[in-house]
């Protein structure tokens, strides 16, 4: 899609940090992410469990709980704003109406002991001036946009009368109805059965098309990244490790941890080939390395990677990738 | 009887000695001690002093310093050896530190001697004080010594084996908790009589139920976990799995509720001192026979401040205890993160 | 939905069998007929006396078996204070007050009346104050009003009732003279000033529980995923806790909760016979005072009865509120 480096960003983040207090001592578990997202683009954040991901998400939205903080020297702008300097009113109508976010649980996620119509239209109406009966109305054409059979009866209904699929549903419907301009979507399909999973993908697809929005999709899958993304950025240990469009990032892959993620896939593997994995484990907060977070499991470590926090090298205009090996032949 | 209470009070030095010794080996176990020290050291302090206490006066012997008006064969603690309340009392009520008696003018034996005053009686509060520690400890602790391994019995084998024993334990016990804890604690001490053991025994009767259900539903959970289903497929036998791996899982609830059912305990007890069925010494008691002397004019209060604050000191303590215990033990209350 | 509540029932009978005998265990068996007829009318009377007074309060057969009959007849077995004793508690025939001969069932009713005016109020008020407070303190959790509220509550749970009883009482009635220190009058136009002092001191003496528990019972709501949807959603904070935290958290408070009323009947034995309410909890009392076991068994009977119907009424309440328990049997797919 449209190249976020040429047009106006919608989302841009820089220097994002996100700490916890590990042993008295803050730990940052998202370090300096920077990236940016064009209105309409949908962008994968990709990585394993623990690397970040699901805190950057919620940084966007303000929403990392105590005692986790964003570090005051992060910025995110959205539309033109820094959200993180805005006020908590502001903030509160920039949520759903703005960036909308569904989540990887659809059970825990949906209140117990209200209906979903309820949920939906109380989504709507904290951001819109709608009468009862309207909101209705708009709650029953939303569910039926993003496929719930039987709308008007559904709206009746409590979480758990719903299949995981017609829930995740729902939770789209009660983040699309105000028609936000970016919806981050974390893990949206992973808790859900395969066929479910395609049918979920298939829809956002679709409502990416028809409403314009941008979508942050937070994935492990290269499955679902392959299906949808346009660009991907990939992290590891809290940092982006290398960033570009879908075709560069899967097809020439050039930092050492994506190739060792695309080896390690089978359905991406070659018939015939031993499937690779990537040596030794991914180390808890706090006990990361000084230099690349990578260093400990790469294996073309040298020298610099130990000491120093890798540079991010331009490969083109879209693809970058941090990383001391790449530094090191570019600049010869 | 001395000799009894010479030999538990042996039995408990030893047992902490030995459970201390344990604790130090075990790394886990080092480290919640640690933690609790750090986050709870004066309170732990605190309760030192009162288990120094209850222990020095629950130490006894007959005979020794010859002391007036005191039968030849009647043991007597270390505090009271220090006190000598037959000696070291007054005719009747005296303010604390005061030189004359409260009542007349009349001066006293020991002017300025008595800490906290004294009571109707002329007994020292301090000394009357210092001897509710031990009755306090006792009622909190013995029940709970009588009433841990029983819940323990109950709860584990009808978690454990289930079936026709859980069925019957789970009977019981709706039956015993289906009775309001305090008639069930009237009831009971009407029926067996006034008395230490007596009320020791009620409350253990009442208490148990509430831990016994604990334990059951935690042994269910373990039960169900893949090592024991392990250790079962293994052929290990039905004592050595539940002492190998369901105890030692139960080790942190059992100490959090000792901690809690300790207070409970001796606040109940100043209930049924009130009722007239409580324990001869106790704070409660104390406390019982005070009330009546805050209507006088002016007003007697050493009495009942002293008995009311060396009570809640000494839950509060404990209450801290074992809040920290919660905190630093039960990995629920850890979860507070996204 | 129907399975369930008759299985309910059926065990709540039996519990409520359960319950009998323990009594019976308690006042025949441990205490039996002879030490309630001495302690009733002293050590000194004569043998005819004793087995007047056990024929005149139904302690005049034997325990379990009764030799009077051939071990062929049914009598032999159910002609006992066993049978009797299951056979009275379950028709309500409780019989006269060992001490003094009055229907134990006429001082029941008489005392349920003032025993529900006290702790009717102390419990709504109770409940009121503690869900509140609870509540603003989760609404403020890890700040320091948080940490101080709980420290009050720590220091308030640690003092006995005894205590908090004896200095109200000495505080409101003899320094500051606002309302009398003890006496009842059921006149709706004075009871107020009577029971003024016991509701607020209940109050007081209970809140640093109540408080902390909810306040748990709140924190766990709070950190659950749908709370973050609520936020991602554009919902305020003030939004959030009183249209999803409590909502959901109202369930295991309604469970504690409706387990305390059937006790309400029962009264409070401390604070009735300090404020002089003639209740039942006053009438235990004077039980326990006057050694009279036939009113002791029957309040314990009756607080027993009332515990289990609460349970069951609990039992049926969470599954009403709880659309999950409500609609378990209906639920699609």
């Amino acid at each position: 899609m449209t190249d976020a480096a040429t047009n106006t960003p919608l989302l841009s983040v820089e220097d994002l940090s996100v700490t916890f207090p590990v042993r008295g001592e803050r730990a940052p578990v998202v370090d300096r992410v920077s990236f940016a997202m064009a209105p309409g683009e949908i962008l994968a954040l990709v990585g394993e469990s623990g690397c970040g991901k699901s805190m950057t998400a919620l940084a966007i939205l303000r929403l990392i709980a105590k005692p986790g903080r964003i570090e005051p020297h992060s910025r995110v702008v959205f539309d033109e704003r820094d959200i993180l300097r805005l006020k908590v009113t502001q903030m509160r109508a920039l949520r759903g109406a703005g960036i909308a976010m569904i989540f990887q649980e659809p059970m825990a996620s949906l209140n117990p002991v209200q209906t979903v119509g309820d949920q939906v239209i109380e989504a709507l109406r904290l951001h819109e001036r709608v009468s009862p009966a309207a909101a209705r109305d708009r709650a029953a054409e939303i569910f039926e946009r993003v496929g719930i059979p039987d709308p008007r009866g559904r709206l009746k209904a409590y979480p758990h009368q719903l299949s995981g699929g017609l829930k995740q549903r729902v939770m789209i419907a009660m983040m699309l109805v105000v028609r936000p301009r970016l919806l981050i979507a974390d893990e949206p399909t992973t808790a859900l059965d395969v066929t479910v999973q395609a049918q979920i993908l298939a829809l956002l697809r679709d409502l990416r098309e028809e409403l314009g929005m941008a979508v942050l999709l937070i994935t492990h899958d290269f499955g679902v990244v392959n299906e949808l993304a346009d660009r991907v950025a990939v992290m590891y240990g809290g940092r982006i490790a290398e960033e570009g469009t879908r075709a560069e990032v899967l097809g020439a892959p050039r930092h050492p941890y994506t190739q060792g993620l695309l080896r390690s896939i089978p359905s991406l593997a070659h018939r015939g080939e031993t499937l690779e994995e990537i040596a030794g484990t991914v180390p808890s907060v706090g006990l990361w390395p000084a230099g690349c977070r990578f260093a400990t499991r790469c294996p073309k470590v040298f020298e610099p990677c130990n000491a120093e926090v890798p540079p991010a090298v331009r490969l083109s205009d879209s693809h970058r990738a941090a990383c001391h090996e790449i530094a090191h032949e570019v600049r010869r | 009887m001395s000799w009894v209470s010479n030999i538990i009070v042996a039995l408990l030095v030893a047992g902490g000695a030995y459970v201390w010794i344990w604790a130090r080996s075990n790394r886990l176990w080092r480290e919640a001690m640690r933690a609790l020290v750090r986050r709870r050291r004066f309170a732990l302090i605190i309760l030192g002093v009162y288990v120094l206490i209850g222990l020095l006066d629950a130490v006894s012997w007959v005979g020794g310093d010859g002391v007036q008006g005191v039968a030849a064969s009647e043991a007597r603690s270390v505090i009271d050896r220090i006190f000598k309340p037959s000696i070291f009392r007054e005719k009747s009520y005296s303010e604390p530190f005061a030189q004359v008696e409260f009542v007349g003018g009349a001066a006293l034996t020991f002017p300025g001697q008595h800490v906290l005053g004294t009571d109707i009686l002329g007994d020292d509060v301090l000394y009357k004080t210092l001897k509710g520690v031990k009755v306090a400890l006792l009622i909190g602790g013995l029940t709970c010594l009588v009433l841990i391994p029983l819940a323990l019995l109950f709860g584990v084998s009808a978690g454990y084996f289930g079936g026709k024993i859980d069925d019957a334990v789970f009977f019981v016990m709706s039956t015993l908790a289906s009775i309001p804890n305090l008639l069930l604690l009237i009831a009971l001490i009407m029926a067996l009589g006034k008395g230490t053991l007596q009320v020791c025994f009620a409350l253990g009767i009442t208490g148990w139920v509430g831990l016994s259900r604990l334990t059951r539903a935690e042994t269910l959970k373990l039960r169900e976990l893949e090592y024991v289903q392990a250790a079962r497929a293994l052929g290990v036998s039905h004592p050595t799995i539940v002492m190998r791996h369901i105890l030692p899982n139960l080790a942190h609830l059992v100490i959090i509720t000792f901690a809690l059912l300790f207070t409970g305990l001796v606040l109940s007890e100043t209930i049924l001192a009130y009722l007239g069925i409580g324990l001869d010494g106790s704070w409660g008691r104390m406390i019982d026979q005070a009330r009546n002397e805050l209507s006088r004019d002016p007003v007697i209060w050493w009495n009942i401040v002293a008995a009311s604050s060396a009570l809640f000191i000494l839950v509060l303590c404990v209450n801290l205890i074992a809040d920290a215990l919660r905190d630093i033990l039960d990995p629920r209350t850890l979860r507070e993160r996204p | 939905m129907l399975a369930f509540i008759v299985r309910r029932l059926a065990f709540g009978f039996a519990t409520v069998l359960g319950v009998l005998f323990v009594l019976f265990v308690l006042f025949f068996a441990v205490a039996d007929p002879d030490d309630m007829a001495i302690r009733a009318i002293g050590e000194r009377a004569s043998p005819e006396t004793y087995a007047a007074w056990k024929r005149n309060h139904g302690y005049d057969k034997p325990l379990l078996i009764n030799p009077e009959y051939d071990w062929t007849s049914i009598q032999r077995y159910t002609d006992t204070l066993l049978v009797d004793h299951y056979e009275r508690m379950l028709s309500f025939r409780f019989g006269r007050s060992d001490s003094d001969d009055t229907p134990i069932w006429t001082r029941i009713r008489e005392g349920a009346g003032p025993s529900l005016s006290l702790t009717l109020p102390l419990f709504v008020l109770g409940l009121i104050v503690g869900i509140t407070l609870s509540l603003f303190v989760a609404f403020f959790r890890g700040t320091y009003i948080d940490r101080s509220v709980l420290v009050i509550c720590m220091l308030g749970m640690s003092v006995a009732s005894l205590i908090y009883i004896i200095g109200g009482q000495y505080l409101i009635g003899k320094l500051l003279r606002w309302f009398p220190i003890s006496g009842f009058d059921p006149d709706p136009a004075v009871i107020g000033r009577f029971l003024a002092i016991p509701i607020l001191i209940g109050v007081l003496a209970e809140f640093g529980g109540t408080v902390r528990l909810y306040r748990t019972v709140f924190l766990e709501e709070v950190n659950r995923d749908y709370v973050r949807t609520a936020r991602a959603k554009g919902c305020g904070e003030i939004r959030v806790m009183l249209r999803h935290v409590l909502r959901n958290a109202l369930l295991p408070i309604i469970t504690n909760v409706v387990l305390a009323i059937p006790f309400l009947f029962i009264g409070s034995i401390l604070f009735e016979s300090f404020f002089g309410i003639p209740g039942l909890g006053a009438l235990t009392v004077e039980a326990i005072n006057g050694n009279d076991f036939s009113t002791l068994r029957t309040i314990v009977y009756i607080g027993a009865l009332l515990y289990i119907a609460g349970q069951i009424l609990t039992d049926i309440c969470y599954s009403l509120a709880d659309p999950r328990v409500r609609l378990g049997a209906e639920a699609s797919a």
